[in-house]
């Protein structure tokens, strides 16, 4: 199985005018890393959990998220966006949006490093490592560091 | 402090994850012991029985309905968001300690069944009523496939003759070679015929039942959708079996008992009064009207024979579509096939006209399902989008009960839509002139059809009409609450699989 993150699915300055566009954007990376077979099938899936509930946390995070057979392994694309994009959050606009992917059906085996990446975006010290990274290979490595199936 | 939380949220991949980390190092940055059950799509570490039972209070952070949720029956019980757990873990976790505190819970709460949590807020009745029929649709799907296609295959290999094989399957069985094509055939439509006989009623209502009073609304559930077939009632008597079963269950579960009795309430004190009081309500009270309607329908269809062909058609087709399978329906293919048998004997083709409707129009509702699903997947959930594709078989084998999870899901948008198809079917079949000599088989004895080009294109448009109704009802008058509930199902459903 490939890395859950790679350089290309980093947008450290990412900028959108609303959640949609943000995600729209992130999942591009997913599709042109070759993960997503069906943008448009992809963003309907994430469109639909989306409306559900909103996916932004308190303390500046955006996590739209959805199982969709139009992605073909776990994926996360993380877009980093000093402005702040919305993402329903009661506390104010998110400023980490990750974008995560996850194959439709299959075993659960392969979704455990989502679980493990989930069970990191509550630290404080991850969020804050996410917020400081200069280039996209701190992110990676990060990702790589932090983000360990137990 | 002992803790125990599942966590739960719909997609099952994220939400859940973050709550159960926030909540373990809360409880641990509190001093407390806590472990948490993630029911999520990775995979759920179960809590084990001496884990609950040791603990002192239980959160339950989820967003969709616990599983086995009456493991904590009796423990003090925090229940909030799964986002709520995530942003102010800390919080959760005080009430918790605060409630444990307080002593023993002295509310009776056996179990908490209304699914509150799965439904946005401020959604109606209707929307309710809508989740629990998806529940037990859910829970049927299996059983159609699984059912539909052995009976489909069946007459794939074997013909449509091979239903001979139930009339003495002892005698079938002790006779069977493994090397006989025939013999797998019939071996495969016996299967597929217990199936349908013996479980899509009760698999229907029960699980009906268990979205709305948890387990013990199975018991009731399932002997209402028994009860259902013994009086000819079909699905939609399930439908109603099942629901008021799961109400029966709930309204027991919410007498105040006891607390030495509150511990069997679950296990036996429901599951025996409800069974009782249900199968009272649909053996004697339903039974009746619904046999005096069947006798009713029977000598009107009689009556009819003589006139219109066409509106006759136009009626079959009405009555095949509306309960598939139900007493309606039963009393429209019985006057076929008792036709059939008395055409035998005489030169008359009416009867072998009417057999002809009644298959085209049996065929009609699976076929036109699997199409709506296929030209607007985004109108169904995900489970009837996996149905479609069986129904395209069952459809064309004449097992019109592929219909029913669709129909039993969306009842009021489907059942017309499927209705009008199946008439715009019978009446063109009857037009058309059609025969047919052989009781069922759908495409598989289509070479036994008179003029069959026309038969099929009778089919195609009933099935493209009902299709293209059951798309604008959908579309029209579908509300939010309702797509929610269909993505929740799906996450439910597909996250446990």
């Amino acid at each position: 199985m490939s890395d859950l993150i790679t350089t290309a699915l980093v947008d450290l300055d990412l900028s959108a005018a609303d959640k949609d566009a943000a995600t729209r954007r992130l999942a591009e990376l997913v599709h042109a890393e070759g993960r997503c077979t069906d943008l448009d099938v992809f963003l309907a899936d994430v469109q639909a959990r989306e409306q559900q509930m909103p996916t932004g946390l308190e303390g500046g995070i955006g996590i739209p998220h959805a199982r969709s057979k139009s992605v073909t392994e776990p994926t996360v694309a993380f877009g980093r966006a000093p402005a702040g994009i919305d993402f329903g959050a009661s506390d104010g606009p998110a400023h980490l949006i990750f974008l995560i992917a996850a194959p439709d059906g299959g075993g659960d085996a392969h979704l455990q490093v989502l679980a493990a990446l989930a069970r990191r975006l509550v630290h404080a010290s991850f969020k804050e490592a996410l917020m400081n990274a200069n280039d996209a290979s701190d992110v990676v490595d990060l990702f790589k560091r932090e983000v360990v199936v137990k | 402090m002992k803790i125990v939380a599942v966590t739960s949220c719909p997609t099952g991949i994220a939400h859940t994850y973050m709550a159960a980390e926030a909540l373990e190092e809360a409880g641990r940055a509190g001093g407390h012991e806590i472990d948490v059950e993630t029911q999520g799509a990775a995979g759920a570490a179960t809590l084990a029985d001496e884990v609950i039972g040791a603990a002192d209070v239980v959160i339950l952070a989820a967003d969709v309905e616990v599983r086995n949720r009456e493991r904590f029956a009796g423990k003090p019980t925090v229940t909030v968001s799964v986002k709520r757990a995530i942003n102010d873990a800390v919080g959760v976790v005080a009430e918790a300690v605060r409630l444990a505190a307080a002593g023993p819970s002295d509310r009776p709460e056996v179990i908490r069944t209304e699914p509150a949590a799965k439904l946005p807020a401020g959604a109606g009745t209707g929307t309710q009523v809508r989740g629990w029929l998806m529940t037990g649709v859910s829970y049927l799907i299996p059983f159609v496939a699984a059912g539909g296609i052995l009976i489909a295959l069946s007459f794939m290999i074997g013909g449509y003759e091979i239903v001979g094989v139930k009339a003495d399957i002892p005698g079938f069985l002790d006779s069977f070679s493994v090397f006989s094509g025939h013999d797998w055939a019939g071996l495969m439509f016996i299967l597929g015929d217990g199936i349908f006989g013996t479980f899509l009623l009760p698999v229907l209502a029960g699980f009906i039942a268990y979205a709305i009073a948890d387990r013990p609304g199975l018991a009731p559930g399932f002997v209402a959708g028994w009860a259902a077939g013994v009086i000819g009632a079909g699905f939609l008597g399930a439908i109603v079996g099942g629901l008021t079963g799961g109400l029966i269950a709930l309204a027991i579960a919410r007498i105040k008992v006891p607390s030495a009795v509150r511990g069997v309430m679950p296990v036996v004190v429901i599951p025996l009064f409800a069974s009782l009081i249900n199968g009272f309500l649909m053996l004697v009270v339903v039974g009746k009207p619904i046999a005096t309607v069947t006798d009713g329908l029977n000598n009107w269809l009689s009556s009819l024979a003589g006139g219109s062909l066409i509106l006759l058609g136009i009626i079959l087709g009405l009555m095949m579509a509306f309960d598939m399978g139900g007493p309606v329906n039963k009393v429209a293919y019985a006057f076929a096939v008792t036709g059939l048998a008395e055409a035998a004997t005489s030169a008359s083709s009416t009867q072998l006209q009417v057999m002809a409707t009644v298959m085209a129009a049996g065929m009609v509702p699976p076929l036109a399902l699997a199409l709506a699903t296929v030209v607007r997947p985004g109108l169904f959930s995900r489970a009837e989008r996996e149905n479609g594709k069986a129904a395209w078989l069952l459809g064309a084998s004449f097992i019109t009960e592929g219909a029913i999870p669709f129909a039993a899901g969306d009842p009021l948008r489907v059942i017309p839509s499927i209705m009008a198809g199946s008439a715009l079917t019978g009446g063109l079949v009857m037009a058309f002139g059609n025969e047919l000599r052989a009781p069922h088989g759908g495409v598989w004895v289509f070479g036994l059809v008179t003029d069959w080009p026309l038969y099929v294109v009778a089919v195609a448009a009933g099935t493209a009409l009902a299709a293209a109704l059951v798309i604008l009802l959908k579309a029209g008058t579908r509300s939010k609450d309702e797509a929610v509930l269909e993505a929740q199902e799906d996450a439910q459903l597909f996250a446990t699989a």
